[in-house]
């Protein structure tokens, strides 16, 4: 496939690997995080871990959508389905995760919920002119990556005037869960450095990661997706670290520059404001760390419309998915992992999508625990 | 029927011969009636199923076609439902692969599929058009595979009940005797091929049905594949396992395979034949093309020195012109399908959870 065959090449992959052996001091230990979930399935899809030192380790992050939504908010979307009887439109991989009472939204369907899984948040404001008589809401999750497609489905909404069109923002922040993780746990992580988010970064650029480097002292080298993106951006993290530089490097240069698509921003900024604080799963309550929609859009709020309250539900008993967020578990070391977690009945959100820590691991490495 | 004459009057029992006005094969839909007993009924089957699909055991006209009995060997029995949505996709519509279908898993037993039964659940409101092209498409498909539907059942339900039509067909074959193939028969050593690309059926279907307007169509690869299954017995290999990999994908059926005979696998990703447009597509969506449905592939599993000669009478059939060898059965209690990555690394290719689902971001 043309444009990605390239980012895939084996033949090149073996020789980046035999530079990046070439290049890594053999007396010590190097620990980067890949905060981004594309990163951690990429890594695991392609087995770019095969192709590294055994000093060399990649730690998950916390970068996926579905992974950091808190029990409390998939409540919210299966209350608004079972007893507001919306159509609640959502992304394929928020179908499964568990919520209370052993439910998922998967399962309020089968209760009778008329949840739809919707490709584009389009797909939702089509669906709302297409049901005048039905109350329609969007469950909007995920990084900057998705947020800006929902500003403009709640500007396209209010353009049309629709009025059973609502959005449940669940859309949360890159910056403050890195921020949460070298303040947090680094001590116990020891991290040498950070692959930066790929398609976060087209948007919100590079500029925001610099304190990383300044403040932290941890370098930052923003990578794209493909497993060669990967591998070149744990070569760069490895030259820094041997250098003793702390930067921020851009190997996704081909889509990232230092102020990202200011015109995503700047829509995202007329339709959204930050909310005081969000409970994230794993990283606890972080200030500034999520968006709510503005007065103006107020209308088009479900949480308004609705008088949703937020109620913080304790993740399951037994369950490290909250460590594992952090990375400071491994998946295979959560007691629950391929016993009573498995991706056919996951107990905690990393088990479901396949950027999470533990599906990724469950999926395609599980052959390595012996 | 004989005349009676009442007051001067010829009237005759049964309606006048053009009192029943045909079926609006045009504009007419399928109503209640057609699947009520009476009539109507059979006026449906007269017009529509037995005008398509008629041949000497239909014409019997009992409750069940009475067949002659096979030769030597054992029977094979497969039954299969098809549920597909949208009814007609790129490459061919639930009609024919309702034959397709039930043929493959008589064949894939090594079995000379002989009949199939068709057994059809149609919504109200259905179109006749459109069950009239269904059932055409399944006439012509049954023709050129040479198996012929024998017998079959129609009920309605109502609308809303159906997703238009679902057609459930059962087939009958007759495995020569010390022909032994079973998905429980792959040795460690063994070579696995497949028949050609992955996925199409799937993508096919996926676009037709999510409206994503993809620029070059992707059709689905809907066959039967009893003349393929034909060649590569008689290539002289010893095959072990035949299979068609369809809901689930390669991926699904390799696992399938791999617990059934207790062995491990290890697949090449280099080796694995996918068309761009097909590759393309599943990138798109977030999807795993290994675990995209096909209607019209074969994996078959043989020992590593007949490799060759199963290929070669693969490659010499025309619908087995993209296969190749992907990978070999190893020793692994575990029962692990693994893959060595066209990147370098390995990963597991492990068994589907739920739908596939496309990802985020």
């Amino acid at each position: 496939m043309k444009y990605l065959a390239e980012f895939r090449d084996g033949e090149v992959a073996k020789k980046l690997a035999a530079a990046i052996a070439r290049e890594v001091n053999p007396e010590r230990r190097y620990r980067f995080m890949e905060f981004c979930g594309g990163h951690t399935h990429a890594i695991s899809r392609y087995g770019v871990a095969d192709l590294l030192p055994e000093n060399v380790r990649m730690i998950h992050g916390p970068g996926c959508p579905v992974c950091v939504l808190p029990i409390g908010r998939i409540d919210q979307a299966i209350q608004l389905a079972l007893e507001e009887g919306v159509i609640l439109c959502t992304y394929g991989d928020c179908l499964r995760v568990p919520a209370s009472g052993g439910l998922s939204l998967l399962k309020a369907k089968a209760q009778g919920g008329d949840i739809r899984m919707i490709y584009s948040c389009a797909d939702a404001v089509t669906l709302a002119r297409q049901n005048p008589d039905k109350q329609v809401v969007f469950f909007a999750i995920g990084f900057e990556t998705t947020t800006p497609p929902t500003a403009v489905a709640i500007k396209q909404a209010a353009a049309l005037g629709l009025s059973n069109f609502s959005v449940l923002c669940c859309h949360v922040l890159t910056p403050p869960a890195i921020a949460s993780i070298m303040e947090g746990v680094d001590e116990q992580l020891q991290l040498d450095g950070f692959v930066g988010p790929a398609h976060v970064s087209t948007i919100i650029g590079s500029r925001p990661y610099e304190p990383f480097a300044t403040q932290y002292r941890k370098p930052v080298v923003i990578a794209g997706f493909e497993p060669l993106d990967v591998l070149q951006a744990i070569r760069m993290l490895i030259r820094q670290v041997n250098d003793g530089r702390a930067e921020v490097e851009n190997e996704f240069s081909r889509a990232v520059d230092r102020d990202g698509n200011r015109k995503a921003q700047a829509l995202m900024d007329e339709v959204f404001e930050l909310r005081e604080s969000f409970e994230w799963r794993g990283l606890g309550t972080l200030p500034h760390s999520a968006r709510r929609l503005r007065a103006e859009f107020a209308g088009f709020d479900a949480e308004r419309r609705f008088a949703l309250a937020y109620r913080p539900v304790a993740d399951q008993k037994g369950c490290d998915c909250g460590e594992i967020l952090r990375g400071i578990k491994r998946p295979q070391e959560c007691k629950l992992f391929g016993t009573v977690c498995t991706p056919e009945n996951p107990i905690g959100s990393c088990m479901v999508s396949s950027e999470g820590a533990c599906a990724a691991h469950y999926t395609y490495g599980r052959y390595k625990d012996g | 029927m004989p005349p009676t004459t009442l007051m001067g009057v010829t009237r005759m029992v049964e309606p006048r011969k053009n009192y029943l006005r045909p079926l609006d094969l045009k504009h007419g839909h399928v109503d209640m009636a057609h699947g009520a007993g009476g009539r109507a009924m059979a006026q449906l089957i007269d017009e529509l199923f037995a005008r398509h699909l008629g041949n000497e055991w239909l014409a019997q006209g009992d409750d069940g076609a009475v067949l002659p009995a096979p030769g030597a060997g054992r029977l094979v029995m497969a039954t299969d439902s098809h549920v597909v949505s949208p009814l007609f996709f790129p490459g061919g519509d639930i009609g024919c692969l309702a034959v397709h279908g039930t043929i493959n898993d008589v064949a894939v037993m090594g079995a000379q599929p002989l009949w199939l039964s068709a057994a059809f659940i149609l919504e109200e409101g259905l179109p006749l058009a459109d069950l009239a092209r269904i059932v055409a498409s399944m006439a012509t498909a049954a023709r050129q595979a040479g198996v012929p539907i024998v017998t079959g059942d129609t009920k309605v339900v109502e609308r809303g009940k159906g997703d238009g039509v679902f057609i459930t067909t059962t087939g009958v074959g007759l495995v020569p005797p010390g022909r032994e193939l079973s998905g429980s028969r792959a040795q460690p050593g063994d070579a696995i091929l497949v028949s050609g690309t992955l996925g199409d059926h799937g993508m096919a279907i996926m676009a037709g049905r999510e409206n994503l307007g993809f620029e070059s169509p992707i059709v689905s690869d809907t066959a039967a594949l009893h003349g393929l299954i034909a060649d590569l017995l008689a290539s002289g290999g010893d095959i072990h396992v035949l299979r068609d990999p369809t809901r689930g994908g390669l991926a699904t059926t390799l696992n399938e395979i791999a617990r059934q005979s207790g062995v491990g696998m290890m697949l090449q990703e280099k080796a694995l034949p996918i068309s761009p447009p097909v590759a393309a597509a599943c990138e798109f969506l977030g999807l795993d093309p290994l675990y995209v449905a096909n209607e019209g592939k074969l994996v078959a599993i043989c020992p590593q020195n007949d490799a060759e000669k199963v290929l070669t009478a693969m490659r010499g059939h025309p619908l087995g012109a993209c296969a190749a060898v992907i990978g070999t059965v190893h020793h692994d209690p575990q029962r692990f399908v693994q893959m060595t990555t066209a990147f370098g690394g390995k990963r597991m290719v492990d068994w589907l959870t739920g739908d596939q689902l496309p990802r985020i971001c």
